[in-house]
């Protein structure tokens, strides 16, 4: 069953190719990529309730990818399909000529097979083939409208993932020399037989986090970030921001690091610290910017952060909060960058001195901005809440309660940036007079409301979440 | 041991020279050279199948997609060519500093970790490695080419126009 999140879009991917010009019509392009994306969202959605376990796979026979399907893949699997659908939606009102929608489409369906198998993959070696093939399409669809701004944050991602790249391989081939195989259940039997080869796991893992906090845009690693988020085009922010980095670097590091390796007190100490300075310095910087995608960005460092602190617990209370974080995080930073989209279709700028007054002329996506910043911020009852909870609760079982208190502080802070920019920009003065198109497109409008209402209803359905789809997660912690 | 060390002197000055020069063209040929050396080193190492993967697809096929896509590039003019060494040289000053300092506290402070490589495991069939072990590898690998054959055409395609 796994292999058909690979081989669905790869088969996608060669037919688009093929040289029918029917087939390029944008008219069969945006159906096929949204409707398979949409069969991925309701699979992995009902996959945690027992329902379409039993389908048989037919490729099973012929390709042996060593794939495996547990509880936290299915909850990526659902986040990927969520976000790159919304991706694909914003991109129909965007983009409308027609070698630029294949262009677009073709490296969207490369990097939604680059994630899925990332959260599928039980092997080392072929996670990290895939991280990159999803930063590969990533860079080109961030500067595919070429201008200098968006080169400039390309060049910047491409070459702090290359520095990561390094890490990575490096640390593979450490893991490959002590353990033999590259198996994520080799590597975890030799952590766990306390093997002779200690020296060369602990230089791997610590290899290995070096390159993935530069994957995960966290402190001091997120340079590229706030360039890369906000020179992308709109389509690719959303898809950037809510799912490929946190794919790439996020879930790696929740994998690895929450049911591979086992975290020694050095690792975790540092993973706290990475994550409670990322929250405050991107918390502080976020207050300082008057672009509303820079803003996000630095946001997204921060509550990356938050993820990253709840993996320094180390305890299955705190990966159940880190994941949810997650998903959380994903929803309603890719609601805000489909509101920043909106923005920049009806102003044609996303510079909030330039904007001001829009609430009562765009009254969707103000009161979708508005649910999508309350949650950021972790007011209840919206989702955002729960998964703050539940971290800091964990930070203060696991006995880290300094930690709890300052992540607890900073979400006061995230309220205030936020709120400043609601000010600005639907509530402040009207600034700047709307651009030639003032209707909102539907695609638009119809992602804001959708995933507005995700951050609301898992927000109420908190204890179905939590029973359904979170706490099956505590089986595959150490 | 000695034939080693000149090789991976000789890699790193190719790479050097790879990232230093101004001309893409020189750029491709100092990739190919690295690639090359590398495939030796790997030989020497006792991999080599490892060495033949290195010299075909990475001395080959990337320097041919990488000559195809400078072909879409234009060149830069004899004017421009003194501004642009000299640019090239001042930006790389600070990594001459780098690798001086961080020779100096390797020299001084790097205390070699007591531990022992495990021995080299044995070549596996080429065959068994490639159709039965990575059958997801190969299928990334053509996905990367797929995706580097689009980044060439939406970068620099039109610019022929």
């Amino acid at each position: 069953m796994p292999s058909l999140f690979v081989l669905t879009p790869f088969l996608l991917l060669v037919v688009v190719n093929l040289p029918f010009k029917f087939l390029r019509k944008q008219i069969a392009l945006w159906p096929a990529v949204g409707g398979m994306l949409v069969a991925q969202v309701v699979f992995s959605t009902f996959y945690p309730l027992n329902i379409g376990r039993g389908i048989a796979d037919p490729f099973e026979q012929f390709f042996m990818f060593g794939l495996s399907l547990d509880s936290l893949s299915s909850i990526m699997l659902l986040i990927i399909g969520i976000v790159a659908f919304v991706s694909v939606l914003v991109a129909s009102s965007m983009i409308s000529e027609e070698r630029q929608v294949f262009h677009f489409l073709n490296l969207i369906l490369i990097s939604v097979i680059g994630m899925n198998t990332t959260v599928l993959i039980s092997d080392i070696f072929s996670l990290y083939v895939f991280v990159e093939i999803t930063a590969l399409a990533v860079f080109v669809l961030i500067a595919m409208e070429k201008g200098k701004f968006a080169i400039e944050g390309t060049f910047k991602y491409l070459i702090l993932s290359a520095v990561a790249s390094v890490f990575m391989l490096t640390a593979i081939a450490f893991f490959l020399m002590a353990v033999g195989s590259t198996s994520f259940a080799a590597i975890k039997d030799a952590f766990a037989s306390n093997s002779s080869d200690a020296f060369l796991l602990k230089l791997g893992t610590g290899l290995f986090l070096c390159g993935l906090l530069i994957k995960c845009g966290v402190v001091p690693f997120h340079g590229w970030v706030p360039d890369a988020y906000s020179a992308a085009p709109a389509s690719v922010s959303v898809l950037l921001a809510g799912v490929v980095t946190k794919v790439s670097g996020v879930y790696v590091l929740l994998r690895l690091f929450g049911t591979v390796f086992i975290l020694n007190a050095a690792l975790q100490n540092t993973l706290l610290l990475v994550g409670i300075i990322s929250i405050c310095f991107a918390a502080f910087a976020s207050l300082t910017q008057t672009d509303f995608k820079r803003m996000l960005a630095y946001s997204s460092i921060s509550q990356v952060g938050y993820i990253v602190l709840a993996l320094g617990a180390a305890t299955p209370l705190a990966f159940v909060g880190a994941v949810f974080h997650f998903f959380n995080h994903a929803i309603f930073k890719s609601l805000l960058f489909v509101n920043a989209a909106s923005l920049e279709k009806r102003l044609g700028t996303t510079d909030m001195d330039k904007i001001g007054g829009m609430g009562s002329k765009m009254k969707v996506t103000s009161a979708t901005s508005l649910i999508g910043l309350l949650s950021t911020a972790g007011i209840p009852p919206l989702s955002g809440f729960w998964s703050k909870l539940i971290i800091i609760i964990a930070l203060f079982s696991a006995g880290r309660p300094v930690y709890a208190v300052i992540a607890l502080l900073a979400s006061a802070l995230t309220l205030a940036y936020f709120l400043s920019l609601e000010r600005k920009v639907f509530f402040g003065k009207v600034v700047a007079s709307p651009a030639a198109e003032t209707k909102a497109s539907f695609g638009i409008t119809f992602s804001e409301v959708l995933l507005a209402a995700i951050t609301v209803a898992a927000g109420l359905g908190f204890a179905f979440i939590l029973n359904t789809w979170l706490l099956p997660l505590k089986e595959i912690v150490h | 041991m000695s034939i080693d060390i000149i090789l991976l002197f000789c890699l790193v000055l190719a790479a050097i020279w790879t990232v230093m020069t101004v001309r893409l063209i020189h750029s491709i040929i100092g990739l190919a050279l690295t690639s090359v050396l590398l495939s030796a080193l790997m030989y020497r190492l006792a991999s080599p199948l490892a060495a033949v993967f290195e010299l075909s697809v990475c001395a080959g096929l990337i320097s041919v997609i990488f000559l195809v896509t400078v072909s879409f590039t234009q060149r830069v003019s004899k004017e421009e060519m003194p501004a642009r060494r000299k640019e090239r040289f001042v930006r790389f000053w600070g990594l001459l500093f780098i690798v001086a300092v961080a020779g100096l506290l390797l020299i001084l402070f790097f205390k070699a970790p007591q531990f022992q490589l495990p021995p080299p495991a044995g070549e596996q069939n080429v065959r068994d490695v490639l159709w039965n072990l990575r059958h997801l590898d190969m299928l990334g690998q053509v996905i990367v080419l797929l995706a580097g054959a689009l980044g060439v055409a939406v970068f620099f395609k039109e610019h022929k126009k």
